[in-house]
């Protein structure tokens, strides 16, 4: 299936010695921004995926070890964050100024 | 066939919102979008649960489109204006299945559900309920639709566009990275294949490029016009959105969509496959 499965919530199911998984929250005045688009981008800044995130402002990729972007849009704003995969768990907030 | 023809605007489907003759619909995977909100009116479609067959791999053959439709309350002469989630992947899907089923008045609203959403638009929560009708479809269109012995034969002949994104294209990946990795099927893409993502015909809220900036983005990935073009992704949907683009929009001809895809493809026995 395509479309984006639930964010957020347990890591339940998930193998997390072969998943390299990237999550967070976007966060916008202080407070987690629900309904916010947030997509990945690899290396060369290309499109890879994009989720709508949960009631809590959460988020959740499966991507691969290496280098990511993520960006958010939302009707309050943009926000983006760079980071380097591992396998595992990789967490990130993604800040809307 | 112009773009005005199959796309509609954010704008123009709020002011015709209620008219007769037009029915709005959703497609989703994930229906939740459309049980916490939707277009004022608009009915449902589950991409899984309504549009696919419910045992073999495959979609609703005719009768069962028929008595799908028919109880959504659409008829053969209403405009259908489909949106969705996902970038309108799952409506492209759609809009290419009615135009399998001979549906005439087809339409997508450019930038989906994101768009809408992005505008701050109304979304009602209100139980939309249709009578019923006496829908009839034609007999399924397959001058859209590649099976794999075409894709196969089609390697070093036809363009051969492989939609998904680079990393699932090199292998890297073996599926769009919100879902988890493992997956069945070899990684990489159809030899002779050329990569052009969907979302390079897209704008970050969903919409279409401009007729020029689609044009110019074709021309220089390599997309020759005098062959013959096979679309495809990993299930099907993906690769709508780039057949309705290709065939749609820019009114390229013998354009088809593989719904078979890289799911299908990369579990064949003994075709060849690249890296």
């Amino acid at each position: 299936m395509c479309g984006a499965p639930k964010q957020g919530g347990a890591l339940a199911g998930v193998d997390l010695t072969t998943q390299t998984v990237i999550q967070g929250q976007v966060w916008h005045d202080g407070a987690p921004v629900a309904g916010a688009y947030v997509r990945l981008l690899d290396s060369t800044d290309e499109f890879t995926a994009e989720v709508v995130t949960s009631p809590e402002g959460e988020f959740r990729f499966f991507a691969a070890p290496g280098p990511w972007k993520v960006r958010s849009l939302a009707p309050v704003g943009k926000g983006e964050r760079v980071l380097e995969a591992e396998t595992g768990l990789n967490e990130t907030t993604i800040v809307i100024a | 066939m112009s773009r005005t023809d199959v796309l509609v605007t954010a704008d123009w489907a709020q002011e015709n919102i209620g008219r007769p003759g037009i029915v709005f619909v959703e497609v989703d995977e994930d229906t939740s979008a459309y049980d916490g909100g939707h277009i004022e009116g608009a009915v449902k479609l589950d991409w899984k649960k309504d549009l696919q067959d419910p045992l073999r791999r495959d979609y609703l053959d005719k009768a069962a489109f028929e008595a799908l439709l028919s109880a959504k309350g659409i008829s053969n002469d209403d405009t259908v204006v489909l949106y969705g989630g996902n970038n309108n992947w799952f409506a492209a899907y759609a809009y290419w299945y009615f135009k399998i089923y001979g549906h005439r008045s087809v339409k997508l609203i450019d930038g989906g559900r994101k768009k809408w959403e992005l505008d701050g638009r109304p979304l009602s929560k209100d139980v939309v309920e249709r009578p019923a009708t006496q829908y009839s479809a034609g007999e399924p269109d397959l001058s859209i639709r590649a099976f794999r012995d075409e894709v196969v034969a089609a390697i070093g002949t036809k363009n051969i566009v492989d939609v998904r994104s680079p990393d699932e294209f090199s292998g890297k990946i073996l599926a769009p990275a919100h879902l988890p990795q493992e997956q069945s099927q070899r990684a990489g893409h159809v030899p002779t294949a050329i990569n052009i993502p969907w979302s390079k015909a897209a704008n970050e809220d969903g919409t279409f490029k401009s007729d020029e900036e689609l044009t110019e983005l074709y021309a220089e990935q390599g997309f020759d016009d005098s062959k013959e073009t096979i679309a495809y992704c990993r299930i099907g949907e993906r690769s709508s959105h780039t057949w309705f683009v290709l065939q749609e929009l820019l009114g390229k001809k013998n354009v088809k969509n593989y719904d078979g895809s890289w799911v299908e493809y990369g579990s064949l026995v003994g075709v060849p496959i690249e890296k």
